[in-house]
C-alpha cells in the first residue's frame, strides 16, 4: 500500500498535485484545534473587516474571524464526509461482493434493491427526513441517511470486479481446500477490490460534502455547528453578496473547490492506476 | 418469450418496485416520526394568522384524514396509497385552500422543461467533446478544453450556480437573477413569452449543464480511448475506411451504448441538482415549491412534492430504459 503511494507520488504528477492539495486542506482544517478565539463566540471582533494583515481572511458580520471559522468548518465538513464515506463503503462492499460472488437468486434480489436505490432521488428524500425530524436532525443522523443512499453505484462496480474473480483459479482452490465463503471474500477477493474502494471513496467523499454543503446552505442542518454550508447560510442571512462582504462567501467556496480538486485528481490518478490500459496508454505502450 | 419482451417486463417490474419502495419510504418516514404531523402543522399554521377556530378544526380533520391517522398502521398505509393514486394530497396549508396537486401541476412544467433541456444539452455536449477528446488524443485544443471541464467537474451545483449568479447577475447584470419569465407577459405559446422563459432559464440551465458536463466527458473519453485499440477499429483503419466513418460508425456508436444506460441512472441525481438551482435562482419549479413547503412547515405540500418527484424520476428512468432497445440492437436480436 505505502510502496504504491510512494511510487505514485514519484511518477504521477496528477497524484502528487491531488495529494498535496488534499493534505494542505487537511492541515488547514486541523489547525482549528489551536484557534486563538475561545469557543467561537459571536461578536468578539469588529464585524465586516476586509482581509488584512491582522485578519487574513477578514471578519464576518457576526464578529468572527473568517480564517478560524473556516478552519473549523472545513474540519466538521470533512468529518461528516468521512463518516458517510466509511459507512456507505461498508454497505457497498458487502452488497457488491456478496452479490457478485454468490450470483443466482441472491444476486438478482440484491441488485433489484440496488437498482431501486439508484433510481430514488436523494435530495427530496433527505429533505423529507429533515422536515420530519427538524430539531432532532443531528449531523450524525444526516450522515447515516446519506450513507444509506450513497452506496449504490459503487456496489455495482465492486460486483462487476467480484464476478470476474469468482471464476479464477485461486477461488476454486480456496473452495476446494474448504475455505468458508466469508474467508474467501475477505482474504482472497478483498485485496483485488481495494483499489476500486479507494477510487470510489474519493468520489463518495466529494458527493457527501456537496450534500452537506447543499443542505446547510438551505438552512436544513444544525446552523450553529460551523460547516462550509453553514458559513454560506449565515452569509446569505446577512446578505453578504449584496453588501459586498465577498470574503465571507469567497473563502469557503475556494476552500471546498481546492479540496474537491485535490480529491478528484487523487481519484482520477488512482483510476488510471487501477485500469492498466490507460496506464499503458500514458506510457505510450498502446499506440 | 423473446429477449425484447423479457427486457420490457423486467423494466416494468423494476419500475413498479421503485415506486412501491419510494411511496412506502415516504409514508414511513412521515408516520414513524416522533413529531405529531397534525399538531405541528397546526402550530405552524396558526402562527401564520389563520386563527378562525372553525377553519382550524376543519384543517385538523382534513389533516387527520390526509395523514391517514384513522385506523391502524396498515389501514393508514392503504389509505395513503389510494391518495397517491388519485394524486390527492389535500389542501396546501401555506396556500390554503389551494390543493397541493394544483400547486404541483403549476410548478411541474417549469422543472420538466429546465430538466429536459439541460439533460439534453449536457448529454450531447459532454459525449461529443468526450468522444472527440478520446479519438483525437493529440489535439491541443481538446486537451485544454478537457482540462477546463475536469476542473469544473467536482464543483457542486450550488457553487457553480452561485458563481454564475454573482458574475452574470450582479457584477455584469446580463441575465435576470430570479423568476421563470417576465411578470407582465401572459403565459402562452407566443414568442414574447417563450423568449422570456429562455432568457430567465439561461443561468439555471447553464449551471446544471456545467455541473453535469464532466461526468459524461470523462466517461465517454475513456470508453472511446478503449474502443480505439479494439481489433475491429484497427482492421477498419487498415482496410482504408475513411476516418470520419470510423469515428462515427465504429467508435462513437459503440461507446454510446453504456452512456445511455448511465443516462437512466443519472436522472435521480440531476433532479436533486435542479432542486438547489431552482432555489438559488428563485425558479418557479417543484424544487422551489418543496423548499418553500419546508420553510413554511407545509406538511401536505412537502409530502406531495416528495412523492410526486419520486414517481416522476421513476417514470423518466422507465422511459429511457424502454427507448434503449431502439439504440442497442443486441437487446432485440439475442
Amino acid at each position: 500500500m505505502f510502496t504504491v503511494i510512494g511510487s505514485l507520488l514519484r511518477h504521477n504528477v496528477e497524484f502528487l498535485a491531488g495529494f498535496t492539495l488534499t493534505v494542505l486542506m487537511l492541515i488547514f482544517a486541523a489547525l482549528h484545534f489551536w484557534t486563538p478565539y475561545p469557543g467561537f463566540s459571536l461578536y468578539l471582533l469588529p464585524p465586516d473587516m476586509p482581509p488584512s494583515g491582522q485578519y487574513w481572511f477578514g471578519t464576518d458580520s457576526r464578529g468572527q474571524d473568517v480564517l478560524w471559522v473556516l478552519s473549523e468548518a472545513l474540519w466538521n465538513t470533512l468529518m461528516f464526509g468521512l463518516v458517510v464515506t466509511i459507512l456507505s463503503r461498508l454497505i457497498a462492499i458487502s452488497v457488491g461482493m456478496v452479490s457478485g460472488y454468490l450470483g443466482g437468486r441472491a444476486d438478482r434480489i440484491l441488485m433489484s434493491v440496488n437498482d431501486t436505490f439508484i433510481a430514488l432521488p436523494n435530495i427530496p428524500i433527505l429533505l423529507l427526513v429533515y422536515f420530519v425530524l427538524r430539531e432532532n436532525m443531528t449531523w450524525q443522523m444526516l450522515a447515516i441517511c446519506a450513507a444509506l443512499l450513497g452506496w449504490t453505484y459503487d456496489s455495482r462496480l465492486i460486483r462487476s470486479v467480484t464476478i470476474s474473480l469468482r471464476t479464477r483459479e485461486f477461488t476454486r482452490h480456496g473452495v476446494f481446500s474448504g475455505m468458508s465463503t466469508g474467508r474467501i471474500l475477505v482474504r482472497e477477493h478483498l485485496p483485488y477490490v481495494m483499489p476500486i474502494i479507494f477510487f470510489t471513496a474519493m468520489n463518495n467523499l466529494i458527493w457527501a460534502i456537496s450534500l452537506e454543503v447543499t443542505l446547510s446552505v438551505l438552512g436544513f442542518a444544525d446552523s450553529n455547528r460551523p460547516s462550509i454550508g453553514g458559513m454560506i447560510y449565515w452569509a446569505n442571512q446577512h446578505q453578504a453578496v449584496i453588501s459586498g462582504i465577498w470574503w465571507w462567501i469567497a473563502f469557503p467556496i475556494l476552500a471546498v473547490v481546492v479540496l474537491f480538486l485535490g480529491l478528484f485528481m487523487l481519484a482520477m490518478s488512482v483510476n488510471e492506476y487501477v485500469d492498466p490500459r490507460s496506464r499503458l496508454d500514458r506510457m505510450g505502450g498502446a499506440g | 418469450m423473446n429477449t425484447l419482451t423479457a427486457y420490457i417486463l423486467k423494466r416494468l417490474g423494476q419500475f413498479v418496485f421503485v415506486i412501491f419502495t419510494g411511496v412506502t419510504l415516504a409514508f414511513f418516514i412521515t408516520n414513524l416520526s416522533p413529531v405529531d404531523p397534525v399538531e405541528q402543522s397546526l402550530t405552524q399554521l396558526t402562527s401564520f394568522g389563520a386563527s378562525d377556530p372553525r377553519a382550524v378544526q376543519m384543517m385538523r380533520d382534513s389533516l387527520a384524514e390526509l395523514y391517514g391517522l384513522q385506523g391502524n398502521l396498515f389501514e393508514q398505509y392503504i389509505n395513503f396509497w389510494s391518495r397517491v393514486i388519485r394524486a390527492d394530497f389535500g389542501p396546501s396549508l401555506s396556500a390554503f385552500p389551494t390543493p397541493v396537486s394544483t400547486l404541483i401541476l403549476n410548478a411541474a412544467p417549469w422543472t420538466v422543461g429546465l430538466l429536459l433541456l439541460s439533460i439534453l444539452i449536457t448529454f450531447v455536449l459532454g459525449n461529443t467533446i468526450g468522444a472527440l477528446a478520446g479519438y483525437f488524443r493529440k489535439s491541443r485544443m481538446l486537451r485544454v478544453l478537457g482540462l477546463g471541464i475536469m476542473t469544473i467537474n467536482p464543483v457542486p451545483h450550488y457553487f457553480i450556480g452561485l458563481i454564475l449568479l454573482i458574475m452574470l447577475g450582479y457584477v455584469f447584470p446580463l441575465f435576470p437573477i430570479s423568476g421563470g419569465a417576465q411578470m407582465n407577459i401572459p403565459t402562452g405559446f407566443n414568442w414574447a413569452f417563450i423568449s422570456s422563459v429562455l432568457y430567465h432559464g439561461f443561468l439555471p440551465a447553464l449551471s446544471l449543464v456545467l455541473a453535469g458536463l464532466g461526468g459524461w466527458f470523462i466517461g465517454m473519453r475513456s470508453l472511446v480511448s478503449n474502443i480505439v485499440t479494439d481489433d475491429h477499429v484497427i482492421y477498419a483503419e487498415l482496410g482504408g475506411v475513411p476516418g470520419r466513418k470510423i469515428f462515427s460508425q465504429y467508435v462513437a456508436r459503440n461507446a454510446m451504448l453504456p452512456q445511455f444506460t448511465g443516462l437512466a441512472m443519472q436522472i435521480g441525481q440531476i433532479f436533486g441538482g435542479t432542486v438547489i438551482v431552482e432555489f438559488l435562482f428563485n425558479y418557479p419549479g417543484m424544487g422551489r415549491l418543496l423548499i418553500q413547503g419546508i420553510y413554511r412547515g407545509d406538511y401536505s405540500l412537502v409530502l406531495g412534492v416528495t412523492t410526486i418527484s419520486i414517481i416522476a424520476v421513476a417514470v423518466s428512468v422507465l422511459l429511457i430504459d424502454l427507448l434503449y432497445p431502439l439504440i442497442d440492437p443486441r437487446v432485440k436480436l439475442e
